[in-house]
């Protein structure tokens, strides 16, 4: 049995009075036992809004979440609030994007780290302040006993990333999500933190869940990858089958934009056009419609199901799949 | 930290300086000049002739400059024409009283403020927080001085509860050890006469706290507002801390950093509400004393309170930059 | 693949596009100004403040009495505590000198507006141009813009240190006593109020990332400041205006209190009516409570439009 199973979640905003927008519209997935998940797509997409409901942060007022996500075989979205505060933290942890304002400013780095070993582990005083140096030499911050007494804003970028891992495998959860952990860092530290995380996950078993825009970060990183559109999953697929073979045309045109280095010179890049904003509703059709290239009438006739035209496993929510490999990347490593 | 004191003492000087000016300046356009001003309106010729030489007003404007400004250096604001005592010697004794219902008044003002600024900002668009935002509203717009006759009225004259006026009933024969009426009481054990002051102090500290109570109310509420939506504030719930713990530390101790530097800058506010509610409840402190000094025409007082002002302004604020770089590591000075 | 399908392919899309909701063209203040509508704060302040409007225009034509008429000089004896209060042909009864308060209020209406409009504009226009000035040197004016910028800086923290009613108090003492003095003065305590808020927001407004496309367009300097950065960080000036007359208003019935609000009989204001009020407010607390309740709501009015305007303005406060 999976570790998480996530059966077609929705998180609608607004209601009552104000116009309701749909940010996820039905997301299904799964997550293995030490298992790396890649959740993609383009801001806007729903896969931060997402990470958020599975972890009951969202606030309370104002959105109705429906679906189901299992934790190990109980609902999360049935327990009790004090149960899942006791979960979370614990059994299931979550690195954020932006690591300076994720870092409360005015208390002191140990503290931070020390607060969630006294939380869950019961840990005090000394105690918890030898751990808590212990878990900031595992992320790989030197000097940890000095660190423990400075404040965020006196570590870097990386550092202040570090320290975020460091509190999140805390209490060696179960299930890591990681909510684009490298966005706001420079590309060298990026490979750096990304290294950490794999190093980790492979250490302890730890199933991450990988929330991300960034095809290299799956390619490196993710062994199953979930693309969302729109707050769907539109291509579902393991990750050398998904680079291989990319059958949804938001997903073959993702990979088709990047640029590559051995492009004969002067050939034109492939954005995919449009932004996310001109799409129409999931109900009326492929809200990717009005920017494919290969959109035609039965697009529009309700929303596509999910179907496996090119493999077993491989899961392309499309009636007009890219079934021709005349562009197919190069599997990564 | 040394260092800090050092340097905001020293910006104190310019302050200063360009105050003197200011002063020196306003004296000069005074009608009838710093002669009259000195004497008051009803000085003969002869004796503003004397004056006038006296301070020197034949020598050139920056000589005069000069010796107004020594003059104040060393503390001398001159001689209150209203009791014939030094300026200066006056404020030392008046002091005390409005260091005291200031104190108190603030710390009313933040005792009352904080938390319902708080609650009502967790409780957002319930009764709480309409109650304490419209409350606050209303609070801002009644004039101080007219809160302070309606509690009087209600309060000390109709129910009798609390005394109409002054620091200290008449019957209590107070020891004065250090000026500061509540304090002395304490020191020599006369308790009664720190319990009479109390009960003096409460309807003015009431009515001198409304518009410091309004500010901190909003402020705070304005302040936790925006600090529950912080990452950092996700960030320990994401950890799964104990509601209590995400509050105290991420919650309040963030949203405290403006509420601490608007204190400071509440206190110009709350010098100008003592001089109109010590003058209704005829308190006796400073504010009463710059009340008649205003009637009367009392410009050496006046100038040297303006002074006296600008330097306790500077010193409250360096306190509150004091403790905001204890709860704010971002701005400590290594 | 047939040209009428093509067609009918884009105009199906066109339909389902088009049900989306469309917010991203309107404009901060046509945005700020539908939102100001469904503020009942906004409503509340703005009948408030019509209503004083109206009164303050006519109220003058509609009195009963003339203000100074003391036509019922017998039947007040200050000395005697005795007072008359509410009736038939008075309304809000008489003052100490058989006065008719009715008429006093709505004449007094007029002044009480004059005095919060002229020296809110007094001090918004000098504010405006100290604030201006040192905003524009700080933000384009280099080294030497930075060094006027502090110098203005510490000036208006001087004033900022002051007791207002200090600055005031000492503004009457060089002009003397009449409204003009009262207006004046109420102005200059607000200057250093507008004069930081404009600073601060052209400071803000100064780092962000048009203010350097302009500059590196090598659009000019002054350019910039006046179509740009100025435009862009008025609302928090124009907010403050609509705050500032209710503090005007308090501070000058504060002045009329400490006496230094006009002497004239003949023309009441709010404040000073409560100032006189005060003396005979054990025996007759109506006589100060009609003008401070007038002061209360005018002020009230003003703040709960401004208030409602600032969180309009506020894209951070939006609920």
């Amino acid at each position: 049995m999976s570790l998480l199973t996530v059966d077609e979640l929705t998180v609608t905003f607004g209601g009552r009075g104000r116009k309701a927008s749909r940010a996820v519209d039905g997301v299904s997935f799964e997550v293995d036992q030490g298992q790396v998940v890649g959740l993609v797509g383009e801001s806007g997409c729903g896969k931060s809004v997402t990470s958020l409901a599975l972890m009951g942060l969202l606030p309370a007022k104002g959105l109705t979440i429906g679906g189901r996500a299992e934790f190990d075989g109980t609902d999360l979205f049935t327990m009790s609030p004090s149960a899942r505060r006791d979960l979370r933290g614990s059994e299931m942890a979550m690195i954020f994007q932006d690591p300076l304002s994720s870092l409360n400013p005015v208390v002191p780095i140990g503290v931070q780290v020390t607060e969630i070993l006294e939380r869950h582990r019961g840990m005090k005083g000394e105690a918890a302040r030898k751990e808590a140096a212990h878990l900031l030499d595992r992320v790989g911050i030197p000097d940890p006993t000095r660190r423990l007494k400075e404040y965020p804003h006196q570590l870097s970028g990386g550092m202040r990333q570090r320290a975020l891992i460091a509190m999140a495998v805390a209490c060696a959860p179960r299930l890591l999500i990681a909510d684009e952990p490298t966005t706001a860092l420079d590309v060298t530290i990026q490979a750096q933190i990304l290294e950490l995380l794999k190093e980790l996950v492979d250490q302890e078993g730890t199933a991450l869940l990988m929330i991300t825009h960034d095809l290299g970060v799956v390619a490196g990183l993710c062994d199953q990858v979930n693309v969302l559109y729109a707050g769907k999953v539109v291509e579902s697929a393991g990750r050398r089958e998904l680079f291989a073979h990319p059958t949804h045309p938001y997903a073959h045109g993702l990979l088709g934009s990047i640029p590559r280095l051995d492009a004969p010179r002067g050939e034109p890049l492939n954005p995919i056009r449009g932004s996310i904003n001109d799409r129409i509703a999931w109900a009326d059709g492929c809200a990717f419609a009005p920017r494919c290239d290969r959109y035609e009438m039965g697009c529009l006739s309700g929303t596509p199901q999910l179907g496996e035209p090119r493999a077993a496993g491989h899961q392309v929510r499309c009636v007009n799949p890219v079934l021709d490999d005349a562009k197919a990347e190069e599997v990564p490593a | 930290m040394l260092r800090l004191v050092v340097r905001r003492l020293l910006q104190l000087i310019p302050t200063l300086l360009g105050l003197s000016v200011l002063l020196f300046l306003w004296l000069d356009r005074l009608p009838g000049g710093p002669a009259s001003a000195i004497l008051g309106e009803k000085a003969t010729e002869a004796e503003v002739a004397r004056i006038n030489r006296a301070l020197g007003l034949d020598q050139p404007v920056y000589v005069q400059y000069w010796r107004f400004l020594k003059r104040i250096a060393e503390l001398d604001l001159g001689t209150s024409t209203q009791t014939g005592q030094p300026v200066w010697d006056e404020f030392v004794l008046r002091f005390p009283a409005t260091v005291e219902l200031s104190l108190l008044a603030i710390l009313i003002a933040v005792a009352v403020g904080v938390p319902l600024g708080y609650f009502a900002a967790r409780n957002r668009g319930g009764w709480l927080d309409v109650t304490a935002v419209s409350g606050s509203l209303v609070g801002i717009c009644i004039p101080v001085f007219f809160l302070a006759l309606i509690l009087k009225g209600i309060f000390a004259v109709q129910l009798g509860i609390f005394p109409s006026y002054g620091r200290q009933d008449t019957g209590i024969n107070a020891t004065d050890v250090t000026g500061f009426a509540v304090l002395d009481g304490i020191l020599t054990g006369e308790f009664d006469a720190s319990w009479d002051a109390i009960m003096h102090l409460i309807l003015p500290a009431v009515a001198l706290a409304s518009i410091p109570l309004a500010v901190i109310v909003r402020m705070t509420r304005a302040s936790v507002l925006e600090v529950q939506d912080e990452d950092y504030v996700r960030t320990a719930e994401a950890k799964g801390l104990k509601r209590s713990v995400v509050r105290s530390r991420h919650v309040l101790r963030n949203a405290m950093l403006p509420v601490v530097t608007a204190v400071g800058l509440l206190t110009g506010s709350l010098l100008s509400g003592a001089v109109l509610t010590e003058s209704v409840f005829s308190f006796g402190g400073i504010g009463s004393f710059i009340r008649t000094a205003i009637d009367g025409r009392d410009y050496p007082v006046l100038v040297g309170f303006i002074m006296f002002i600008a330097m306790v302004y500077v010193l409250i604020n360096l306190l509150v930059d004091l403790a905001y770089s204890l709860i704010d590591p971002r701005v400590r000075v290594h | 693949m047939s040209v009428a399908t093509k067609t009918d392919k884009i105009q199906r899309l066109a339909e389902l596009t088009a049900t989306k909701e469309t917010s991203t063209g309107a404009s901060l203040w046509r945005e700020a100004f539908r939102r100001l509508k469904s503020s009942k704060m906004a409503i509340i302040g703005a009948v408030i403040i019509a209503v004083f409007v109206v009164i303050a225009i006519v109220g003058p034509y509609l009195t009963p009495y003339a203000p100074t008429a003391q036509t019922w000089r017998g039947e007040v004896f200050p000395n005697q505590g005795k007072f008359v209060g509410p009736r038939g042909e008075n309304w809000f009864g008489l003052d100490h000198l058989g006065r008719d308060m009715f008429s006093r209020m709505l004449v007094g209406a007029r002044q009480t507006l004059l005095v919060g409009v002229v020296s809110t504009l007094i001090g918004l226009v000098a504010g405006f141009l100290i604030g201006g000035l040192s905003g524009a040197a700080a933000t384009l004016g280099g080294e030497a813009g930075k060094r006027v910028d502090s110098v203005i800086m510490r000036f208006i923290d001087m004033m900022l240190a002051l007791p207002s009613l200090l600055l005031a108090v000492s503004v009457a003492a060089v002009m003397g006593q009449s409204l003009t003095t009262v207006m004046i003065a109420v102005g200059v305590v607000q200057v250093p109020v507008f004069a930081r808020l404009l600073r601060g927001s052209m400071l803000a407004q100064g780092g962000a990332d048009y203010v350097l496309a302009a500059q590196s367009l090598g659009v000019r300097k002054r350019r910039i400041v006046t179509s740009q950065i100025i435009p862009n960080s008025l609302s928090p000036v124009i907010v403050q205006a609509t705050l500032s007359l209710a503090t005007a208003i308090i501070e000058a019935a504060a002045l009329s209190y400490l006496g230094l609000g006009n002497p004239d009989p003949a023309i009441p204001e709010w404040g000073v009516m409560l100032a006189q009020a005060q003396r005979f407010f054990d025996n007759a607390p109506m006589m100060a409570v009609y003008p401070a309740v007038g002061i209360i709501i005018t002020a009230l009015g003003f703040t709960l439009l401004g208030e409602a305007m600032r969180e309009a303005l506020d894209p951070k406060l939006r609920g």
